[in-house]
C-alpha cells in the first residue's frame, strides 16, 4: 500500500503543531514518511509525553526510605518490610469512556492491572474513582451503566479484588466523564522486572494477543478536546478480554521467573511504537522492529496501523537468547503468542522494516526525549469571596438531602458488581473507608483508599490538592493503617487556558506540600488534560490513591460500634461550610473557600489514632456532609441508632479538616480523652450509638427510614 | 487425604479452593486443564471458580469438554467426591454430573456479596457439619448464578433430598431459590456461593468452614 503523502491537514489531524512539526524537521533533517508521521504523533502526545505538566511534575515529592521505585516505570514500588514490596498506579481512561463506556472502562482496568504485573507483581487489589455529569443529563445513565459493568467484566474475570473507589456526579462532567483506575499488586522487593532494556543483538520478543486496527490513535484522540463529531470517534477505542489478560499475568510471572527476562514493558497507549522506544531510550539502545514478524489478527495491516495500534494484552520484552525454549514452552502452555520481532542495536535508531522495506527510521533517543514541553502560561485562581450567610436548618432534614443524593448515598449498587473478595484476602470491602487486604500468607495487611473533593479544588487548588492527600491519609489512619505513599491521577481541562493551567499548578503545589509533610512519597501517576467538550471544562480533579501497611491483624481498627457505643470527635470543628456537600446538596450553592488543611494538625491527630487504635472500637474519617453524615453511616453500617448532641448547622455538617470520628464505649472514651489531653489533640463527645433512631438534637427518624433511602437513592438516580 | 484442584487457564478461586482444602488437613495437587488423568489416590476433587475459558460460548461449556473434565466426570461416575463452586458448578452442569443449568441473573448484573443461606438436608459429606435448617452467611460473586431446571428434576430433586443449600433472599432468581445440589449418590455437590471465601476468621465471617472440615472427617482414613 502506498502511504499518503504528508499535508498540514494531515499534520494537524495527528495533533502536531506546525511549531512541533518544524521540530520534526529539524531532528531528523528531512519530511517524514506517513509511519513517522504517526510514530512521532504518538510519542509526542500530551498523554505520552506529559508536555504540558512535566515541568510541575518535577516539583511533587517521589522519595523516602520506603521507596524502591519512584515515577518513571509502569508502575510505583514501595517496600513493604519481610522482602516484599506493594506495586502500585492510577491511570485514566476517561476518552475512551466517554466514548464506548463498557469497552473503554474495561480496558483502563486492563492497563493499569498490565502496567503492575510488568514490573513482576501479582495483582491483589484495585480501586476505581468515577466521576459523571449530573444524574438527570441523557448520558449519564448510560455512561454509569457501561463504565461499571466494564470495570466489573474486566476486573471480576481476571480475578483481582475490586476493593474500593468513589463515584461522584456533577454537570461539569456532563461532557467528559472520569474514569480513574488503580491496582496494587504484591512482588518480592529483589524481583522487580524494568523497562530498561540492555544487551546489543538481544531478541526483542511481543508476547500476548495479536494485533488489529482496535486504538489506532488512541493516544492522540485522549489529547484533545470534544466536540460533536465524538461518535466519529468510537473506532479508536480499544476492545478488551480479560481471559487473554489473565493468562498474559499468569504467563509473565512464570516466564519471570526462569530468568529469561532482561526487561519487558507492556504495550498500553501508543502500543508498539511507545513500549519499543521506552525500552530502548531506557537502556540507551536502538531497536529494529520487523513487522512481518508480529502477530496480526486481521489481513494486510499497514506499518502505520501496526505501530499504533493499541489493541490490548500484550506485551513487549527483551530476552536472554539462551532462554527462548524455555521462554517459548510457557507461552504455548497459556496458549499465547509468542514472536521474536526485533532487536536491540548499538545505533541510536529506531529502526522499522515491513514487507522488506525501511517504513521509519528515526533517533530514537530523540523520539523519547526530545518532545516539546512547554511551560504553558497559567494564571493564579481567584481567592473566593467569603461565604454568604447559610440559613439553619433541621439537622434530619439536611441528613436526608444529603443521602437522597447519589453523591452521598450508599454505593452498594456500584460495588456489588464488583467481585470485592477473590483470592479470598478481603479483610473490609468497600463501603466505609478504607479497603483493606491480607498480604497473602503473612500477618500485614495493605490499606487502600482513592481520594478528591473537586468543589475544593476548583475554589482553591492549593488547599484542594492538599486536602486530597489529607483525606486519603485520613482514611488510611481511620483503618490503622500507617500510610505510605501515593500514586496521583490528575485530570484537569485543557492547559492552553491559563486558568485551567493554574488549577493545575495550584493543585501540585498543595498535593506536593501534603505528600512532604505526611511522608506519603507520589511514586507513580498519570496526567489526563483536555478534559473538555465543547469549551466546557471539567472540575479539576487531582484524585489521589494511597497504600497503608499495617503489621498485623491487631493494628486493624474495626468497625465494631454496639449500642451505647459513645461518640466522639478527634480533631477540632470550627464550623467551615464554604464548597461543602450540604450547601451544594441543600442549597444548591457552591460558594465560599475550600477548608483549609493544617498539616501538622493532620499529623499530629492521625498519630493519635494510630497510637490509641486499642481504644477505639470504630473510626471513620470527618469529610463531605461532616459529622451528620459520618456519624450517620457509621450507624447505618453496624445497624445501630444515633444521638447525637444538639448543635448549629455549621457544626453539624461543616467539613473542617483534620477529623475523625470515633466510637468506643466508655471506659475506652475517658481513657481516649485523657491520652488526648496529654497529646494536645482536641477531642469532644458528640453523643452515643444507641436504640433504633437517628435523633439530632430534638429532630428524628427512625434509622430503618433512613437507611432504606441511604440504599436505594444511588440505584433510583442512575439504574 | 488428598484434594485436587483443577486450574483452568481463566479459574482464579483455585488458590483459595486449594487453601480452604489445606486447612481442613488436606494435602492439595493443582491439576492443570490440558492433562487427562488426575493423580493417583485423590479423595476429592475441586472445580473452582473463576471464568474457566473467559465464559464463552457459555459459563462452563468449554470446560466440560476439556481434557481433564473427561478425567472428573470418570472419577464422578467411580463413586468419587466432587465440589463445584461458582464456575465449578456451572461447569458440573455442563457436563452433565449435576442436573439443570445457571442461566444469566434475573437482575442482569454481576452480584457480588454475603447472603444467607438455609442448609436443606445435613445428609451429606459436604453438609454433614450444619444442621438441616442452620442459616449460614456465604458471600456469592456470580453473573450467571440463576438455577434453572424443568419442574420433574426439580420434584426430583426435592423427593431425593439433594437441594443442599438454598437462599434465604434469592438474589438471582434462582428456581425454588436453590443454591447448591447433589448428585445422586450424593458425592458431587455444585453450589454457586463460595464457601472458600468464609473459611477464616479473617475473612470476616467462618460459615463455610464446615464444608471442608466436614469433608476431612468424612475421608480421613480409618
Amino acid at each position: 500500500m502506498r502511504e499518503p503523502a504528508l499535508s498540514p491537514e494531515l499534520i494537524d489531524a495527528h495533533g502536531l503543531k506546525p511549531d512541533e512539526y518544524d521540530l520534526i524537521l529539524q531532528i531528523i533533517g528531512r519530511e517524514p514518511t506517513f509511519t513517522e508521521l504517526g510514530i512521532f504523533s504518538a510519542m509526542w502526545n500530551e498523554h505520552c509525553s506529559y508536555k504540558s505538566s512535566k515541568k510541575w511534575l518535577r516539583t511533587l515529592p517521589t522519595d523516602g526510605p520506603q521507596v524502591i521505585c519512584g515515577p518513571g516505570e509502569n508502575a510505583g514500588v514501595v517496600d513493604i518490610g519481610d522482602g516484599q514490596a506493594v506495586v502500585f498506579k492510577m491511570e485514566s481512561h476517561n476518552h475512551p469512556s466517554y466514548i464506548e463506556p463498557y469497552q473503554g472502562a474495561a480496558t483502563g482496568v486492563g492497563g493499569i492491572l498490565r502496567d503492575v504485573f510488568t514490573m513482576g507483581a501479582r495483582p491483589i487489589a484495585a480501586m476505581n474513582a468515577l466521576s459523571f455529569g449530573e444524574p438527570s443529563h441523557p448520558k449519564t445513565r448510560q455512561l454509569v451503566n457501561g463504565v461499571v459493568e466494564g470495570i466489573g467484566g474486566y476486573g471480576n474475570c481476571f480475578g483481582v479484588p475490586t476493593v474500593g473507589g468513589e463515584v461522584r456526579f456533577h454537570p461539569a462532567y456532563n461532557g467528559n466523564c472520569l474514569v480513574n483506575a488503580f491496582a496494587a499488586g504484591l512482588a518480592d522487593a529483589d524481583k522487580i522486572f524494568y523497562s530498561a532494556a540492555s544487551g546489543v543483538g538481544m531478541p526483542v520478543v511481543y508476547l500476548g494477543a495479536k494485533t488489529g486496527r482496535d486504538g489506532v490513535g488512541g493516544a492522540t484522540m485522549a489529547s484533545a478536546e470534544f466536540d460533536d463529531t465524538i461518535e466519529e470517534k468510537r473506532p479508536t477505542v480499544q476492545v478488551g478480554d480479560p481471559f487473554t489478560e489473565k493468562r498474559l499475568m499468569e504467563a509473565c510471572l512464570e516466564l519471570m521467573r526462569t530468568g529469561a527476562v532482561i526487561s519487558i514493558q507492556d504495550m498500553g497507549a501508543a502500543g508498539l511504537t511507545c513500549s519499543a522506544v521506552e525500552m530502548g531510550d531506557k537502556g540507551g539502545l536502538g531497536i529494529r522492529l520487523d513487522l512481518d514478524a508480529v502477530p496480526q489478527r486481521e489481513a494486510e495491516m499497514t506499518a502505520y496501523e501496526m505501530m499504533l495500534s493499541e489493541s490490548q494484552e500484550r506485551m513487549l520484552m527483551v530476552l536472554r537468547p539462551e532462554k527462548e525454549a524455555e521462554a517459548k514452552a510457557v507461552f504455548d502452555k497459556w496458549d499465547l503468542d509468542f514472536a521474536i520481532v526485533g532487536e536491540t542495536i548499538a545505533e541510536d535508531r529506531f529502526l522499522i522494516v515491513h514487507n522488506g522495506e525501511t517504513v521509519a527510521d528515526l533517533p530514537l533517543s530523540k523520539l523519547a526525549s526530545s518532545a516539546p514541553e512547554y511551560d504553558r502560561p497559567w494564571e493564579a485562581t481567584p481567592i473566593p469571596e467569603p461565604l454568604a450567610d447559610v440559613p439553619q436548618i433541621d439537622p434530619i432534614d439536611g441528613l436526608r438531602a444529603l443521602i437522597a443524593s447519589p453523591n452521598h448515598a450508599g454505593k452498594q449498587w456500584v460495588y456489588e458488581q464488583y467481585d470485592s473478595m477473590v483470592m479470598a484476602d478481603t479483610a473490609r470491602i468497600p463501603g466505609l473507608g478504607a479497603g483493606l487486604v491480607r498480604v497473602h500468607g503473612t500477618d500485614k495487611l495493605l490499606a487502600f483508599t482513592s481520594d478528591v473533593t473537586p468543589r475544593y479544588v476548583r475554589a482553591n487548588p492549593e488547599e484542594g490538592g492538599k486536602q486530597a492527600v489529607a483525606e486519603a491519609y485520613r482514611n488510611l489512619t481511620a483503618v490503622g493503617a500507617l500510610p505510605l505513599a501515593s500514586t496521583d491521577n490528575l485530570n484537569f481541562g485543557n492547559p492552553e487556558k491559563p486558568e485551567i493551567m493554574g488549577q493545575f499548578v495550584g493543585a501540585i503545589k498543595g498535593i506536593g506540600a501534603a505528600c512532604s509533610a505526611l511522608d506519603m512519597p507520589i511514586v507513580s501517576g498519570n496526567v489526563s488534560l483536555y478534559n473538555e467538550t465543547d469549551g466546557q471544562g471539567i472540575l479539576p480533579t487531582p484524585t489521589i490513591g494511597a497504600v497503608g501497611l499495617l503489621r498485623s491483624a491487631d493494628e486493624v481498627i474495626g468497625c465494631d460500634v454496639r449500642d451505647g457505643h459513645v461518640a466522639l470527635v478527634v480533631g477540632e470543628t470550627a464550623g467551615h461550610l464554604g464548597q461543602s456537600a450540604l450547601l451544594a446538596e441543600v442549597f444548591n450553592r457552591e460558594d465560599g473557600d475550600a477548608p483549609v488543611v493544617d498539616l501538622d494538625t493532620e499529623r499530629r491527630n492521625g498519630d493519635f489514632i494510630r497510637a490509641n487504635r486499642e481504644l477505639i472500637r470504630a473510626c471513620t474519617d470527618l469529610s463531605d456532609g461532616g459529622l451528620a453524615l459520618a456519624a450517620f453511616e457509621m450507624a447505618e453500617a453496624a445497624g445501630v441508632g444515633l444521638h447525637l448532641d444538639d448543635a448549629p448547622t455549621e457544626m453539624l455538617f461543616g467539613e473542617d479538616q483534620g477529623r475523625y470520628l470515633v466510637a468506643c464505649n466508655f471506659d475506652q472514651a475517658e481513657a481516649l480523652m485523657i491520652a488526648a489531653g496529654q497529646a494536645g489533640v482536641p477531642i469532644q463527645s458528640v453523643g452515643k450509638f444507641t436504640g433504633d433512631s437517628v435523633r439530632i438534637g430534638g429532630a428524628s427518624a427512625p434509622l430503618s427510614e433512613l437507611a432504606a433511602l441511604y440504599r436505594s437513592s444511588f440505584a433510583a438516580a442512575v439504574a | 487425604m488428598r484434594a485436587a484442584v483443577i486450574v483452568f487457564p481463566g479459574s482464579n478461586c483455585d488458590r483459595d479452593l486449594a487453601v480452604a482444602f489445606g486447612q481442613a488437613g488436606f494435602s492439595v495437587d493443582m491439576v492443570w486443564h490440558k492433562d487427562d488423568r488426575l493423580p493417583e489416590g485423590v479423595d476429592i476433587v475441586g472445580v473452582p471458580g473463576g471464568f474457566s475459558y473467559g465464559d464463552y460460548l457459555r459459563c462452563g461449556a468449554i470446560a466440560a469438554r476439556s481434557p481433564v473434565c473427561n478425567a472428573v466426570v470418570e472419577h464422578a461416575e467411580r463413586g468419587g467426591y466432587v465440589l463445584g463452586v461458582c464456575n465449578g458448578f456451572q461447569i458440573l452442569t455442563e457436563t452433565g454430573i449435576l442436573p439443570g443449568a445457571l442461566l444469566r441473573n434475573a437482575g442482569l448484573k454481576y452480584i457480588c456479596r454475603t447472603v444467607g443461606l438455609r442448609v436443606e438436608t445435613a445428609d451429606s459429606a459436604f453438609t454433614g457439619g450444619y444442621g438441616t435448617g442452620d442459616v449460614i452467611d456465604i458471600p456469592i460473586a456470580h453473573h450467571d448464578g440463576n438455577y434453572f431446571a424443568d419442574d420433574d428434576t426439580l420434584a426430583r430433586l426435592r423427593g431425593e433430598d439433594r437441594v443442599a443449600f438454598t437462599y434465604q433472599d434469592n438474589p438471582n432468581g434462582s428456581r425454588d431459590d436453590i443454591a447448591g445440589i447433589l448428585s445422586a449418590n450424593r458425592r458431587v455437590l455444585g453450589m454457586m456461593p463460595h464457601p472458600e471465601r468464609a473459611a477464616d476468621p479473617g475473612h470476616g465471617g467462618s460459615d463455610g468452614t464446615a464444608v471442608f472440615r466436614a469433608l476431612a472427617g468424612v475421608l480421613q482414613p480409618a
